[in-house]
């Protein structure tokens, strides 16, 4: 009793949280929390089978493949807050709403008489019980089941095929290619420069600088490039005077004099030849062509 | 216990998760209430199968989760679907089908 007053407040809080997260990904994660508390409510009333799938079942495999699809479709793909039908959001509150209280209020009233309990039915354990019922009385339900799930694989195959319109390119393809590019125009046969390694710093999202102090583009992602994560190793390196004097370094402003890539050396402009166009305002997003890629997951198909 | 604040709470989360499909526009959250509406008529069956004293309800929750099963495999690949094609998981978008 104690279980389910504690838990109950917890799976509604949950649940209205997926009605008001902005991100599928909280949603997926509030429903996790739900799925759980419903797991544990079926413990309580001595379905321990129904336990146990629960959780394997619904947040093990329903749940992973959620946030699976989202991951494939783009976690920042979310919700639209423009309304196509005027008004639409809140009737559907006010008659959820309605709904809610009729149900509540209706099945409140209902007295379901006494509770038998499943003391009997469960003698001989809940699996072997539910394993009788189910191989004698849904014997053909349970058939019909596998053709469900045959269908559902045969169809979840079908749906997410793509027929390859395009001979696939083999290595040899992609290195004439590569010399057909350098012939014609002349870009750099070799492979891409690294990003940026640095002393405090050296994840991908940071490019390499080139020796004037400029960043180098081709060195970051452009997935980075386009999401808008790309750091700069300029800003990285602001607060390093303040580090230093955390540490009891004196002297710090002629030992940083010329560190290459501070905001404040003066560069000479990009190397010629580099496709890198080189912002330099030292802001920690600069490096990214915000322009051409929009971030809500929509771009790329205009 | 008694049976009736589970079959309240049924209610709530049943009530929560059709609020969600009216009002949610991502097909991902909507497919996810709707899951939530299943979850929740699932808590009345075995509910019930206590009540009654037999394990029938417990079977068809089962059954509600197989069938919930699948149609999250095929849901899922629908909306990848949609998605390749016209770039949104947004069900206004897919709204082709009224012209």
């Amino acid at each position: 009793m104690i279980t389910f007053w504690l838990l109950a407040p917890i799976m509604v809080a949950a649940a209205l949280g997926i009605l008001f997260a902005r991100k599928a990904v909280h949603a997926a994660l509030l429903l996790a929390v739900v799925m759980i508390g419903l797991a544990i409510m079926y413990a309580l009333q001595d379905a321990p089978f129904l336990f146990a799938v629960q959780i394997i079942v619904y947040t093990g495999a329903i749940l992973m493949l959620f946030l699976f699809v989202m991951m494939l479709i783009g976690v920042d793909a979310s919700d639209s807050v423009v309304e196509t039908i005027k008004g639409q959001r809140l009737m559907a509150t006010v008659v959820g709403l309605a709904f809610g209280l009729t149900l509540v209020l209706g099945v409140a009233q209902v007295s379901v008489g006494a509770i038998t309990g499943l003391e009997e039915a469960n003698a001989g354990g809940n699996v072997p019980g539910l394993a009788q019922l189910l191989f004698s009385n849904y014997v053909f339900a349970f058939e019909a089941t596998s053709a469900l799930l045959i269908t559902a694989a045969i169809g979840a195959m079908v749906l997410s095929h793509r027929e390859r319109l395009t001979p696939k390119l083999t290595q040899a393809d992609v290195a004439a290619q590569r010399m057909r590019d350098y012939a014609e125009h002349g870009k750099h046969l070799g492979p891409l420069p690294t990003p940026g390694v640095f002393a405090r710093h050296n994840a991908v999202d940071t490019p390499a600088l080139l020796p004037d102090g400029s960043t180098a583009q081709s060195s970051i992602s452009r997935v980075l490039a386009a999401r808008g994560t790309v750091r700069s190793a300029p800003a990285l390196a602001d607060d390093i005077e303040e580090l230093t004097r955390q540490l009891g370094d004196d002297g710090t402003a002629t030992s940083r004099a010329n560190i290459p890539g501070r905001p404040d050396a003066t560069p000479k402009g990009p190397i010629e030849g580099d496709p890198a166009d080189s912002p330099k305002d030292g802001s920690p997003e600069t490096g990214s062509p915000k322009d051409d890629s929009p971030k809500d997951g929509k771009g790329g198909q205009a | 216990m008694s049976a009736t604040p589970f079959i309240v709470l049924s209610a709530i989360l049943f009530t929560i998760g059709c609020v969600g499909v009216l009002t949610r526009r991502n097909a991902i959250v909507v497919f996810m209430c709707i899951e939530l509406m299943l979850n929740a008529s699932n808590l009345a069956l075995v509910t019930f199968a206590r009540v009654h004293g037999n394990l029938d309800g417990q079977i068809a929750a089962f059954f509600v989760m197989v069938v919930a099963a699948a149609e999250v495999v095929v849901g899922l690949a629908i909306i990848m679907t949609i998605f390749r094609t016209r770039r949104s998981a947004s069900v206004d978008d897919a709204s082709l089908l009224k012209y």
